[in-house]
């Protein structure tokens, strides 16, 4: 299934990464004058490669030979009864290390091989695209180094354990809140410094040009797949289609086969942390301040002074006070809908979809799984059940067992979870 | 006033400039100013005055520090002005260097006109190139306020023509492949960045990124106008915390040794 060569995406950005347009839109490039050269080149060298039958025919063989891609669209029947609502799920899950964004990163270090640079660097929250990045990098013998708060390091041993075992050197980041946005600081330091022989494997789908449109290019095949696979097995698209949104790459991802095919609803799920009223958070787009962080202008938690505020959220992987231009101007021109979900509700859809299909999701994952079969729900309420929603699976929740284990109190007898779809409505639409 | 009234003077003086960076609110707002001063009276010839940023991507562990810790006492944006204006005051030319997301956020219209009336110069802008700041520009033109934009060793000659014609003051020359921090060498890429900038424009070129003694100052002032030093005043604050007058009389004996430098090139 040739994927990464399909129709050019639309509401893509200009030749200077602009969504929406310079100056009013989102994107752009806010960035030291020492990157702008390796960014340039690495826009020229994303060009060719993507043009070049060879370099997507490898890149594909190598999602299929060794991260097990395409992923399967799986009928959720026992889901489907429960919600009334025909639920499918793209199978992201299964693929190599877990998830998604294996895509991206053989994607970015198959380029950077083409581009003759011997090392790679990644920022990750959880871990997860820092020990995708140490995959990418044993793949192909490239030396490995990731940025990781130390507050991450702490809490998601294993996942240093995992990056140690790959053969990268992890970095603990100590300053700012020593989380997500400070590794991106750090590895933008180290980048400034070794960018004749480095390449920065970005973790999504945010950053300077070319990052945002690059990363979706990587990612794409997720809704370009499951979009054939869906009228191959239904004879039809989908009502609507969902995803979590962190930085958004596995959003993007699904999201860009569908934004022509008017007919199909676009929902991002953003975490909702605490509940958005609390200002404990992480649903950047729904809380809607425009600014410049990390080298684009998109929404941003912030300050009065422009002062990047935490961000907070159950799961590290949506945990990011910025999100991917592209998003933000999907929002902005209403091609997508962006809502937030609770730490509470996510987590009572990573039971629900447990114990319904004996699948564990990423906690990320379960955001959508939450927000979609609300949607789904009302949806079936106006339509009938003869209503599809697509839901991207975008990981396994492995590494989620210490947060479910203190959540529910996991390991003791008497625990009960409830299998109940959450009763609440969904949040106003933005 | 701008930048390059002081340059023209060194230039007149036969030597290069001597441009002095702290953040505003490290120690505190009034400690700040006071180092400022100090530098003002042992010879910098140009204040840099840093805004302190959440996430600055362009900053070593040094200035991070200060800037850090300048935040979590609470330094707000209207702080750098009150800072500016103190400095501006004593005659020498004040300018700002800011991450991007501040001033976007403050409103730029806004900023520029009160950056010009508390006496600044203009605006040093790390990750805000000219073709990513049509706004910044109309403002600073409308306000009549230096752009200082950067140059860095791995800009192409027509980068460095695009930067240099937008620029106004001074254009900022980035002599190593990295963050702010002061280094034991000098760095070998800073000349040739400097012939290469010289070659393209008229206006005066100044060299940061790692000076920290008068020696590094003389050897970069045998080829630049101005010689830009940042980390090692931020170092000397940061050594002595606990005793802020020493902590002055240590800056004014750096300031003297970097302004003996900038003379013996």
């Amino acid at each position: 299934m040739t994927t990464h060569q399909a129709r050019p995406p639309s509401y893509d950005a200009d030749a200077q990464g602009w969504f929406g347009g310079a100056g009013t839109g989102f994107g752009g490039r806010f960035m030291p004058e020492a990157l702008v050269a390796a960014l340039d080149e690495l826009t020229v060298a994303w060009h060719e490669a993507m043009a070049d039958p060879e370099f997507v025919a490898e890149f594909e063989a190598i999602l299929r030979d060794y991260a097990g891609i395409p992923s399967p669209l799986y009928h959720a029947e026992r889901l489907s009864q429960k919600v009334g609502a025909r639920i499918l799920l793209k199978r992201e899950d299964l693929n190599h290390t877990g998830a998604h964004k294996i895509r991206n990163v053989l994607g970015q270090a198959l380029l950077t091989r083409r581009m003759g640079k011997t090392r790679v660097i990644a920022e990750t929250g959880a871990g997860q695209h820092g020990v995708a990045s140490a995959t990418a990098a044993a793949y192909f013998g490239l030396d490995c180094t990731v940025y990781m708060g130390s507050v991450d390091t702490k809490r998601q041993a294993l996942n240093v354990a995992r990056m140690h075992l790959l053969g990268a050197k992890v970095v603990p980041v100590d300053s700012g809140s020593a989380t997500l946005k400070d590794a991106i600081n750090e590895a933008l330091r180290d980048w400034v410094a070794s960018v004749d022989h480095t390449a920065y494997l970005f973790g999504t789908a945010a950053g300077p040009h070319p990052f945002p449109s690059m990363v979706r290019d990587f990612t794409r095949g997720i809704g370009d797949e499951a979009r054939a696979q869906c009228l191959e097995q239904y004879g039809a698209l989908p009502d609507a289609i969902a995803a979590c949104v962190g930085g958004g790459s596995n959003a993007i991802g699904l999201f860009t086969a569908f934004l022509d095919d008017e007919d199909v609803a676009i929902y991002g799920f953003e975490a909702g942390g605490d509940g958005f009223e609390t200002g404990r958070h992480a649903a950047t787009i729904h809380a809607g301040d425009r600014g410049v962080l990390h080298g684009a202008r998109t929404y941003v938690l912030q300050d009065e002074d422009g002062q990047t505020i935490e961000s907070h959220s159950i799961s590290a992987g949506l945990d990011y006070p910025g999100v991917g231009p592209q998003h933000a101007h999907l929002a902005a021109v209403g091609r997508a809908t962006y809502l937030p979900v609770t730490d509470d509700e996510a987590m009572q859809a990573l039971a629900l979809l447990s114990r319904t299909e004996g699948i564990i999701p990423a906690v990320e994952s379960a955001h959508a799984i939450a927000g979609a079969l609300k949607v789904a729900e009302q949806l079936a309420a106006e339509k009938g059940p003869e209503v599809t929603m697509l839901i991207n699976l975008s990981g396994r929740g492995d590494k989620d067992m210490e947060t479910a284990i203190e959540y529910f109190g996991l390991g003791h007898e008497d625990v009960v979870l409830s299998d109940q779809v959450t009763e609440e409505p969904v949040g106003d639409v933005r | 006033m701008s930048v390059s009234i002081a340059f023209e003077k060194a230039r007149a003086d036969g030597r290069a400039a001597l441009v002095g960076y702290l953040p505003a609110g490290y120690p505190d707002v009034p400690g700040a100013i006071d180092g400022l001063l100090a530098m003002v009276d042992a010879g910098c010839d140009v204040i840099e005055i840093g805004l302190p940023y959440s996430d600055p991507v362009m900053d070593g562990p040094t200035i991070q520090a200060a800037a850090q810790a300048a935040l979590e006492r609470g330094v707000r944006t209207a702080d750098v002005l009150r800072t500016v204006e103190a400095v501006a005051a004593t005659g020498t030319p004040t300018v700002v260097m800011t991450y991007w997301n501040p001033i976007e956020k403050y409103g730029v219209g806004r900023f520029a006109a009160d950056l010009a009336n508390a006496g600044g110069a203009g605006l040093i802008t790390p990750d805000l190139t000219p073709d990513s700041g049509p706004d910044w520009i109309a403002a600073a033109d409308e306000h009549d306020l230096d752009k200082i934009f950067l140059v860095a060793p791995s800009s192409t000659d027509e980068r460095i023509a695009m930067t240099t014609a937008a620029c106004r003051g001074f254009v900022y020359a980035t002599a190593v492949m990295g963050v702010t921090g002061a280094r034991t060498t000098t760095s070998d890429l800073a000349g040739p960045l400097v012939a290469r900038t010289k070659a393209l424009t008229d206006l005066p070129v100044g060299v940061g990124l790692g000076v920290s003694n008068g020696d590094q100052a003389a050897e970069i002032a045998a080829y630049a106008d101005g010689v830009i030093v940042g980390s090692a005043f931020v170092r000397v604050l940061l050594d002595h915390a606990d005793d802020r007058a020493a902590g002055l009389r240590a800056l004014t004996a750096l300031t003297e040794d970097l302004a003996g430098g900038v003379r013996r090139a």
